[in-house]
């Protein structure tokens, strides 16, 4: 029986990823960013995860809209990372669990979530940018990873309700597996952000701050919001938030918030960091 | 999910990106999406007319893609993903884009950013 030992959310925008690149961890615009990942890896340093569920968006590397999953996982050894166009550094692949996955995906199919399961996936910088903050300091990345998708790119998107209780079923699912893995589950994306349109640059500080709160201990306050709310209250990719229940959904009903941290702006959004631990 | 189909009301300045939308960006967003190849970026470099008739896009298309016009281009049916690709090409990040569709200068558009963490 696997353990879920706690979950984590980050952002995971490309000049992240740059900026480890390039050494920037230090400069003044970054700083108050990286500054809040210490914490984290010494918290990570001490719950010892063998395995991290990444929930995370695809923005058009591995699917297109020939045919886009709802919800996909990836059943496979490793997940390679590739040239997203605009300049991103591709980093080695990074190791699975296809045990584990297979056993995540009877028991997520089994409680009526229909994932579309991909042995071949290639993931973006929604995943590698939070695998580089987590463990990019360790030189060999120390989990074997289960890339989890939920579509942010094409309406309909599902709900935010409907993520949560995925979150629910992929922690039932954890639990009940025959794996002895200790396992993390990250939740990527967010926090208010819009990239599109006339109203590119939105950003609202008092409602991600609200749901940063309400997540820890009241997350079932923040699942009757629409995607259109969402979107109407952190901008289009704000969205993202969706990735963020999902993960809480996996974790306790109780949980301990071990560390946050919240900093605007980092490229054109505002980001949100929280390491929560399940209760014992 | 157009505020019309949906009685939702509208949100200024956000086009949502559903089916109508994806329908009719689906050639547009196909080249920008070959853009995760770098040989495809050349191949558009070297002969962008030649390119865009492999896609088969509308005059609309070709229009917005010619006149590298954010706003146009998701007026025609992209997405902001793919176009990120387009826009790559030319090396413009995020902020560029924001102030282009802004009507911002580069600086103003960072700006505006810093000045949401004050609020």
């Amino acid at each position: 029986m696997a353990q879920i030992v706690g979950g984590i959310t980050t952002s995971h925008i490309p000049a992240i990823g740059n900026a480890i690149t390039n050494g920037l961890q230090e400069e003044p615009y970054w700083k108050p960013f990286f500054d809040g990942f210490p914490p984290v890896h010494e918290w990570l340093d001490k719950v010892q995860p063998d395995v991290a569920v990444i929930i995370y968006n695809d923005h058009g590397l591995n699917f297109f809209l020939d045919k886009m999953p709802t919800f996909a996982i990836g059943a496979a050894a490793e997940y390679p990372n590739a040239d997203e166009g605009w300049g991103l550094k591709t980093l080695p692949p990074f190791p699975g669990d296809p045990d584990l996955s297979w056993e995540i995906i009877e028991s997520l199919v089994a409680d009526g979530f229909d994932m579309t399961t991909c042995q071949e996936m290639k993931v973006d910088h929604g995943f590698s940018v939070p695998m580089s903050l987590l463990w990019g300091h360790k030189g060999k990345i120390p989990v074997r990873a289960i890339p989890v998708e939920i579509n942010t790119v094409q309406y309909p998107l599902p709900t935010p309700a409907r993520c949560y209780h995925l979150g629910k079923a992929l922690g039932k699912a954890i639990e009940a597996s025959s794996s002895d893995a200790r396992v993390v589950v990250v939740g990527t994306g967010g926090l208010s952000h819009q990239l599109d349109g006339e109203r590119a640059g939105f950003i609202n500080k008092k409602f991600d701050l609200m749901c940063m709160d309400k997540i820890v201990n009241e997350p079932e306050a923040l699942i009757d919001y629409s995607v259109h709310d969402i979107v109407e209250n952190a901008g289009a990719q704000g969205a993202e938030f969706v990735l963020w229940l999902a993960m809480r959904g996996a974790l306790s009903e109780k949980v301990k918030k071990v560390h946050s941290n919240y900093h605007i702006p980092i490229s054109n959004t505002a980001s949100g960091l929280l390491v929560l631990e399940n209760a014992a | 999910m157009s505020a019309a189909a949906t009685g939702i009301a509208p949100i200024p300045g956000t086009t949502f990106f559903d089916g109508a939308q994806s329908q009719k960006g689906y050639q547009l967003n196909k080249m920008c999406y070959s853009f995760n190849d770098a040989e495809c970026r050349e191949a558009f470099l070297a002969d962008e007319d030649a390119y865009c008739d492999k896609f088969d896009l509308t005059p609309q298309q070709r229009d917005a893609i010619k006149a590298r016009n954010v706003l146009q281009l998701i007026e025609a049916g992209g997405n902001i993903y793919y176009l990120a690709k387009f826009a790559g090409i030319f090396g413009l990040d995020v902020q560029d884009v924001g102030a282009q569709q802004t009507g911002m200068s580069v600086d103003d558009f960072k700006a505006m950013l810093v000045a949401a963490g004050d609020d």
